[in-house]
C-alpha cells in the first residue's frame, strides 16, 4: 500500500501541538493508527479536521478485546481527507467500568449513527450525544450483542412482544 | 402508507416549533418504495415534510457477530448477503482485508478478473437502482428494460461462480476457479450490446420532461454538508466532490485503467441520477480494458497454507492433500493486526475493518456500509420537500437495507 511517511507526519504534528494528545503511533500494514487518550479525542479530531484536511469521517467502529483485558474496549475512528486522500485511524481505549467518550457528532454529523451503533452493540457511552438510542437492536434489548461475553444465540429466545 | 399516531418510539420534543395540525405518517417498513424494510417517521405540515426520522434495524441479523464465530474463508459467504445487489464488491472488501493481514500477492489474471467482475456488478447494481428509482417515480417500463440487461450480467456471474445473487467468487488468495470455456465470447457479446441498451435507458428517462421535473432541484445537499454527513460514492460526486476510492486509494490495479470519474455540481436527485448513468458507461469502459488484458495465467496466489489446492494437484501430490485437509478442517492462522480496507462499492465507500489476534477466526469484522451512512443524510435532504419527493430522494440514495442493518 501507499507510503505511510506522509501520514506519520500528521501524527507527529499532533504530538508537537500537544504532547498529551498522542499516546502511541502505530505504523503497520501500510496504515497509521494514533492512540489518543479519551479526554483529548475531540481536540484531536477538530485539529485534524480544521488544520490537516481530514474532513470526512469514514467510520467509527468499536472492538471488544475480551472481558479479561484492560482497557477492554477500543473505539476506532477512520478519518479520510477529500483533498489529499490520506487515511488515518484514531484509537481510543476505554475500560469496562467507565466506558465513556465525548461525542464527535458536533464535528461530523455522520458520527451520530456510528456512535449510536457502537453504543448499541458494545455499550460504549458517548457523552453529549444528541440522541443516544439503540439503532440496530430493539429498544428493549437486554445487553450489548457484540461484546465477547454475549453468547452468539443470546440468553433466551428473543420475542418481539 | 398508513397513519399511526400512537406507539412511535421517537422523541418528538425537538419538534416544539411544529404546528398543531401536524400529522405523523409512518412510512414503511413494508412500503415498496422504501427499498426493503425501512421505516420513516414523517412529520407533515400538509404535504410538506417538517421532519423525517429514519428507523432502521428491522433486518438486523447479527452478521458482524457471526463473523467472529466463522473461519476466515467461511466469512466470505456472509458478505454476499449484506449488500445483495453488490455481493462481489462485499467479497472483494472482505478478502482484500484478509489478504492485507496475510500479506499475500495476488496474480495478475486474478486481479484483472476481479476488476472485470466488480465493474459488471456495478453495472448490475446501477441497473437495479435505475429500474426501481424509475418505478418509484412512476415510469414502469424502465424497470423491465433494466432487469433484462441485469439478467445478462447475472448469467455471466453464474457462469463463472455458479451463484447469481450470492457468488462468493473471490476467495482469500485469488478466485474460486478460473473462467469457464466460452466466457470471453459471452462477456464480449454483453459488452457489445450494452452501449445500445444504455442509450435506450437514456431515451426512456433522461429526456423525459416528467422525469426532469420530478428530479431537478429535489433533495439538494451541498458539498460541505455531503462531506459532513459522510456521504460517499455517487451521492458525494453528485454534489461536486471528486472522491472515488478507485482513484484516491487504488486497489487491484485500478490505477492502471483509463476511466473518468463523473461529477455533477447541483447535489440534487437529478445530479445523482446523471452521475450513476455516466458511471455505467465508465464501468463498461473498464470492462472492455479488463477483457483486453485477460491473459492466461494462475488465478490463485502462491500460498499453499491459505489457498485451496486444485483438485488435480490433490490427486497427485500428498502435500496438496494435507494442505486441503488442514485448511478445511482447521482453517489458517492470520497474523495479529488490524486493517481497514476501503473499496469503491456501487453505492460508495465500502470499508471492511478486520482485526485478527492470530487465530483462524477474526477477532472483529466491521463493515462500513455506504448505504448506512448515506441514509443518515435523508432527513437533511427531505425536510422542506413534499411527501412524494421523499420517494424520489430515497431512490436517488440507492440504499440496500441488507447492508444498513447487517
Amino acid at each position: 500500500m501507499a507510503d505511510t511517511a506522509a501520514l506519520i507526519q500528521f501524527a507527529e504534528k499532533l504530538r508537537t501541538a500537544n504532547a498529551g494528545w498522542v499516546t502511541e503511533i502505530i505504523d503497520a500494514l501500510g496504515e497509521v493508527s494514533v492512540v489518543v487518550p479519551r479526554e483529548s479525542i475531540v481536540d484531536v479530531c477538530s485539529t485534524l479536521k480544521d488544520e490537516h484536511g481530514f474532513d470526512l469521517l469514514a467510520d467509527i467502529c468499536g472492538a471488544d478485546r475480551g472481558p479479561e483485558e484492560e482497557p477492554r474496549f477500543v473505539v476506532n475512528y477512520h478519518l479520510f481527507s477529500t483533498t489529499h486522500y490520506g487515511r488515518l485511524r484514531l484509537k481510543v481505549r476505554v475500560s469496562e467500568d467507565d466506558p465513556k467518550i465525548h461525542t464527535v457528532s458536533h464535528l461530523w454529523r455522520t458520527a451520530d449513527w456510528h456512535e449510536r451503533e457502537t453504543y448499541d452493540l458494545f455499550g460504549v457511552i458517548f457523552e453529549n450525544h444528541p440522541d443516544l438510542r439503540r439503532i440496530l437492536l430493539p429498544s428493549d434489548f437486554d445487553g450489548h450483542a457484540l461484546r465477547k461475553d454475549y453468547p452468539l444465540r443470546g440468553y433466551e429466545p428473543y420475542s418481539m412482544n | 402508507m398508513s397513519t399511526a399516531v400512537e406507539n412511535i418510539p421517537v422523541d418528538y420534543e425537538a419538534l416544539d416549533g411544529a404546528l398543531e395540525s401536524n400529522m405523523v405518517l409512518s412510512m414503511g417498513p413494508q412500503h415498496p418504495s422504501t427499498h426493503g424494510v425501512l421505516r420513516l417517521d414523517l412529520r407533515l405540515d400538509g404535504e410538506l415534510i417538517v421532519k423525517a426520522i429514519p428507523d432502521i434495524g428491522y433486518l438486523h441479523t447479527g452478521m458482524e457477530k457471526l463473523f467472529e464465530y466463522k473461519k476466515y474463508q467461511q466469512g466470505i459467504v456472509i458478505t454476499d448477503r449484506m449488500d445483495y445487489l453488490n455481493p462481489l464488491g462485499n467479497n472483494l472488501a472482505y478478502v482484500m482485508a484478509a489478504e492485507k493481514l496475510l500479506q499475500i500477492e495476488i496474480p495478475e489474471r486474478a486481479q484483472t478478473i476481479r476488476v472485470l467482475f466488480c465493474e459488471l456488478q456495478r453495472i448490475a447494481s446501477h441497473l437495479v437502482w435505475l429500474g426501481t428509482h424509475a418505478l418509484d417515480i412512476g415510469a414502469m417500463s424502465v424497470f423491465f428494460y433494466c432487469f433484462r440487461h441485469r439478467e445478462k450480467i447475472l448469467n455471466l456471474i453464474e457462469a463463472a461462480s455458479g451463484g447469481r445473487m450470492t457468488p462468493s467468487y473471490f476467495r482469500i488468495g485469488g478466485l474460486m476457479m478460473d473462467l469457464p470455456a466460452g466466457f470471453d465470447r459471452r462477456c464480449k457479446q454483453f459488452l457489445d450490446d450494452f452501449p445500445e441498451a444504455l442509450s435506450t435507458f437514456e431515451t426512456l428517462v433522461t429526456g423525459n420532461t416528467l422525469w426532469q421535473s420530478r428530479t431537478m432541484g429535489i433533495g439538494i445537499i451541498s458539498a460541505e454538508d455531503a462531506i459532513n454527513w459522510g456521504l460517499t460514492g455517487p451521492c458525494l460526486r453528485g454534489s461536486g466532490v471528486n472522491v472515488d476510492v478507485r482513484r484516491a486509494n487504488p486497489y487491484t490495479g485500478y490505477e492502471t485503467y483509463d476511466f473518468d470519474v463523473p461529477l455533477e455540481r447541483d447535489g440534487d436527485v437529478w445530479s445523482r441520477f446523471k452521475v450513476r448513468m455516466r458511471e455505467m458507461a465508465e464501468s463498461h469502459k473498464i470492462c472492455r480494458q479488463a477483457m483486453e488484458r485477460l491473459k492466461p495465467g494462475p488465478i490463485k496466489a502462491d500460498a499453499p497454507k491459505v489457498v485451496l489446492p486444485d483438485r488435480d494437484d490433490m490427486r497427485k501430490h500428498m502435500d496438496s492433500l494435507i494442505h486441503h485437509f488442514l485448511i478445511v478442517a482447521e482453517g489458517f492462522n492470520v497474523p495479529a493486526g488490524e486493517v481497514y480496507m476501503p473499496i469503491e462499492g456501487s453505492k460508495g465507500e465500502l470499508g471492511c475493518y478486520m482485526r485478527s489476534n492470530g487465530g483462524p477466526k477474526p477477532d472483529r469484522v466491521h463493515f462500513r456500509g455506504p448505504s448506512f451512512v448515506n441514509l443518515q443524510a435523508l432527513p437533511v435532504m427531505s425536510e422542506g420537500e413534499m411527501v412524494a419527493d421523499v420517494v424520489a430522494i430515497i431512490g436517488s440514495l440507492d440504499i440496500v437495507l441488507g447492508e444498513i442493518d447487517r
